[in-house]
């Protein structure tokens, strides 16, 4: 017997829809397995991983819940929206982790520098410049892909630790708040730097979210009904042919690197801007690398991201209950989502082939024959 | 069939099924190979042949039937499997390393530890005596596609086969070059051997082989004595009817008319290591003419079409002139907005994106030219009027598919070529340039996009054809030009060209001194 998979003439709409969901029960097994053998009930694990964060939808005593994952989901859907045109263009943008970082400290720049500065101006202009600064460190790598033919996965990995430790001498050193005993981090912000909460009353949930809403439809739109969505995907899908079309290779390079960019920087000042209200050294929890997974359970349609960004906040929740409730390691989170980001390429396969098991050997006649 | 009375067939294969999908490859396939027999495989593209081939070199499993080798029952697993039983292959497409020397391609395949210097003796001893003549320590990117095959050839006879499989080995030679493997072939057979050779030239099988098997739509259609048919029974056995023949009408003071192509000394500096630098080439397309651009694959025509399309621009902007205007520094798309129409060699990647539908794959190609009918403002794509110009030219060329709106792999070769030129001539372009109109389309879809490329011509458009098929050039063209090593020589009328001719200037023969005997090299 043999497994072998064949390759489907056309891809299987029924497989590109089902495929996430297969991949989330997958891992759900694959998780409940790893519980059993941490020696906890599987069932409670994922009882507190799932379940117990979304409490708050019929428990109104419990709906800051909601609003911590919108707090968690909105960075993850802005970033994983513009991946989603990286990677649908076949730019391996990985950096988004310092794009975000970079974000947030060049949108920083007025509230810490400027704290005297105190208008309503203040707030648009440090989400355009943490756009900016967003964009800007995509471009490098952007940059030496046009002129080097660097690969973009190297170059933009590394440039995230750069960001992350430029940030962290920032906020110990020249940006540190002097009565801030010591600890590492600005100045807090003033009002007119933060962004407002949508529903002040229930939950600290801020307009990050919206914003992430807006980018999903406006990217899912660009994708889908207009000349430069198309150009994204000939470029991507078929390089050649998207030069046959009279496309340019490096100025989809840059674009993309510019578009995701900008997104992760605004997520970035947003964070910073919004629940934080200052810059520190700690201030993104891996979401630049988790919306990797994000974009990939979306099957990199920004609306899909949607709904794959929520799930993978649900999963930064989880492991804060199931840490407080069972005593599970917060390593477990990281576990969870390299397992699903796994299941989810691979499930993707199904999409382009299908499995064939082969028990009989094909030919009838002639076994006995030698093989000289 | 033929070697009777000389104990058993060297091959005999019975009832061999190979199924795809849904698809019957090859069903219920019989074929006898006697020794010392040249047996021909004819048929069209898609009609099977290389799946046997396939299942007869052990790189596909069939479903069911069996092989007899000599007379008992094999089963082959692998390629190797079938080398050690004696069956040795030369692939249309060459599985060569472009940096190695040909000694060292042929030590890659062989699996003993045999020193490379034992290697090239004995290579460049056989190839002297089977008439090949080929020098062992030559780089494999600087030779010839001819010479490639000699590489590939003596690899398989250094093996030793009993049987050996050519796949359209003249597709890729120059008559000249063709008389020369014919030689060899004829050799191999006085000494026993067994060639089983695939074709759909049926001049070269009429004169050649002693059987043929004709086969189409995965099944033998027929057993026969090649040299007892004409090419037009044997044609009509491929095909199943008969095939229009492409029409074309002389016409009276082509010379005066307008050129609307022009190509003024073009240059171009090899992009890689094995490319070919395009020297000095200059032609003029006129108003209702079709010039056709002969050539051995791999003498500069794929960088030549890159060049004249605007994928690949030219510094100097009076280089490339479309209708009158310099266009050198445009791109693709400025050139196509002055009116002309590209279609490239490759289908699937280069003309078409493989998993886009055919809508999609019309828009690639036209967004800018239609502007107006495709994109509403703000660059939104206007699906409505895409989909109906695509069912359009779906219905005016024929294209055969399943489902209103396919991804172009779906499509068959010959319905996606029918496609990409449809898409093309849908426009009227003023000049199109077409790189291997029918390469690996059946016979009746080549039939239909040769006289459409005609047509075209005849209503006041200038048509250049690269080709590699010589018949189709000269039932196509006025005028003749040859490709040669980045060289393009003077057009020969068509009244005036002849296969010779052409053929010598193909090997490399100096423009001019067609009629001088120059040894191919």
């Amino acid at each position: 017997m043999r497994i072998e998979l064949v390759k489907r003439p056309q891809h299987s709409a029924l497989f590109c829809a089902l495929s996430p969901f297969l991949a989330l029960g997958l891992t759900l097994v694959a998780g409940a397995i790893m519980f059993s053998l941490l020696g906890k009930n599987p069932f409670h694990a994922l009882y507190y991983y799932f379940i117990d964060p979304l409490t708050g939808i019929w428990d109104p005593g419990n709906r800051w819940q909601l609003h911590e994952l919108a707090i968690k989901a909105a960075p993850l859907i802005l970033i994983a929206v513009g991946l989603s045109v990286c990677y649908m263009s076949n730019n391996w943008n990985i950096g988004a982790e310092g794009q975000f970082i970079a974000g947030a400290v060049v949108g920083s720049i007025i509230p810490v520098l400027l704290p005297g500065f105190q208008s309503w101006i203040v707030l648009p202009l440090m989400l355009l410049l943490g756009m900016a600064g967003g964009a800007a460190y995509g471009a490098i790598p952007a940059f030496f892909k046009v002129r080097f033919n660097t690969n973009e996965i190297l170059t933009s990995l590394m440039l995230v630790y750069v960001a992350q430790l430029f940030n962290d001498w920032l906020v110990r050193g020249i940006w540190r708040n002097p009565e801030g005993m010591s600890f590492p981090g600005t100045i807090r912000f003033s009002e007119y730097a933060i962004l407002p909460q949508i529903w002040p009353d229930s939950g600290r949930a801020h307009w990050g979210f919206v914003f992430a809403l807006v980018a999903a439809v406006a990217v899912w739109f660009m994708m889908s009904k207009t000349l430069k969505g198309f150009e994204v995907k000939v470029l991507g899908q078929s390089p050649r042919a998207g030069r046959f079309a009279g496309f340019s290779q490096a100025r989809m390079v840059f674009f993309a690197f510019l578009l995701s960019g900008a997104l992760a920087g605004l997520a970035g000042i947003c964070e910073v801007a919004g629940p934080i209200e200052h810059l520190n050294e700690k201030i993104s929890i891996g979401y630049g690398f988790t919306a990797i997974i994000v974009a990939f359970l979306g099957r990199l349609n920004p609306l899909g991201i949607v709904a794959a960004g929520l799930i993978l906040a649900l999963t930064y929740l989880g492991g804060e209950s199931a840490q407080i409730a069972i005593g599970v390691s917060d390593k477990a989170v990281r576990a969870f989502q390299g397992m699903l980001l796994f299941f989810v390429l691979a499930c993707d396969t199904l999409i382009h082939y299908r499995v064939r098991i082969i028990r009989a050997p094909a030919v009838k006649t002639g076994e006995a024959a030698q093989n000289a | 069939m033929s070697a009777d009375g000389n104990g058993p067939n060297l091959l005999e294969v019975r009832g061999l099924t190979k199924i795809f999908g849904s698809l019957k490859a090859c069903d219920n396939v019989d074929l006898t190979v006697g020794k010392g027999e040249i047996h021909a495989l004819l048929g069209e593209n898609g009609a099977g042949k290389s799946t046997l081939v396939k299942m007869l070199f052990g790189s596909l499993e069939p479903y069911s039937g069996e092989i007899c080798w000599n007379g008992a029952p094999v089963r082959i697993g692998s390629p190797s499997a079938a080398k050690k039983l004696g069956i040795g292959m030369v692939f249309q497409h060459f599985s060569l390393f472009e940096a190695l020397s040909a000694a060292e391609n042929i030590a890659l395949s062989l699996d003993d530890q045999t020193p490379i210097s034992t290697i090239a003796a004995k290579a460049q001893a056989l190839s002297y005596s089977y008439g090949l003549p080929l020098d062992p320590y030559s780089v494999v990117g600087d030779l010839s596609v001819g010479e490639r095959q000699r590489i590939e050839i003596i690899r398989c006879l250094l093996q030793k086969p009993e049987l050996i499989i050519l796949d359209e080995p003249t597709s890729v030679l120059t008559p000249q070059e063709a008389d020369k493997l014919f030689e060899t072939l004829e050799r191999l057979r006085s000494e026993g051997k067994s060639i089983l050779y695939i074709s759909h030239r049926l001049e070269e099988v009429k004169r050649m082989c002693d059987g043929a098997t004709v086969m189409r739509h995965g099944k033998v259609v027929g057993h026969t004595d090649p040299r007892k048919e004409t090419a037009a029974s044997l044609a009509r056995m491929m095909v199943g009817s008969e095939v229009h023949a492409v029409v074309r009408d002389a016409v009276e003071g082509m010379d005066k008319a307008e050129p609307l192509l022009e190509i003024r000394n073009l240059n171009r500096k090899p992009a890689t290591p094995f490319s070919t630098p395009l020297k000095h080439i200059s032609l003029n397309v006129r108003a209702g003419e079709v010039i056709g651009i002969a050539g051995v694959a791999g003498n500069g025509q794929g960088e030549f079409f890159e060049a004249v399309s605007g994928e690949v621009t030219q510094q100097d902007a009076g280089t490339i002139r479309i209708r009158g205007k310099d266009c050198g520094r445009l791109g693709i798309t400025g050139r196509r907005l002055l009116g002309a129409a590209f279609v490239p060699e490759e289908r699937l990647g280069h003309g078409a994106a493989p998993r886009m539908k055919l809508s999609e794959n019309l828009f690639l190609s036209r967004y800018a030219t239609d502007r107006k009918a495709f994109l509403a403002p703000g660059g939104i794509i206007k699906e409505g009027a895409i989909d109906s110009a695509t069912q359009r030219i779906i219905e005016e060329m024929d294209v055969r598919k399943s489902g209103r709106d396919p991804e172009a792999a779906a499509l068959s070769g010959g319905n996606l070529q029918k496609f990409i030129v449809g898409r093309e001539l849908d426009r009227r372009p003023t000049v199109m340039v077409v790189n291997q109109p029918t390469w690996g389309v059946d016979a009746g879809a080549a039939a239909k996009i040769r006289q459409s490329l005609i047509e075209l011509a005849r209503s006041g458009s200038a048509v250049l054809v690269i080709s590699q098929d010589l018949d189709e050039l000269f039932e196509i063209s006025d005028a003749i030009a040859v490709m040669h090593n980045g060289s393009l020589s003077n057009p020969l009328l068509r009244a005036e060209a002849t296969f010779e001719k052409i053929g010598l200037l193909m090997g490399g023969a100096e423009p001019g001194h067609a009629d001088h005997t120059v040894e191919v090299v």
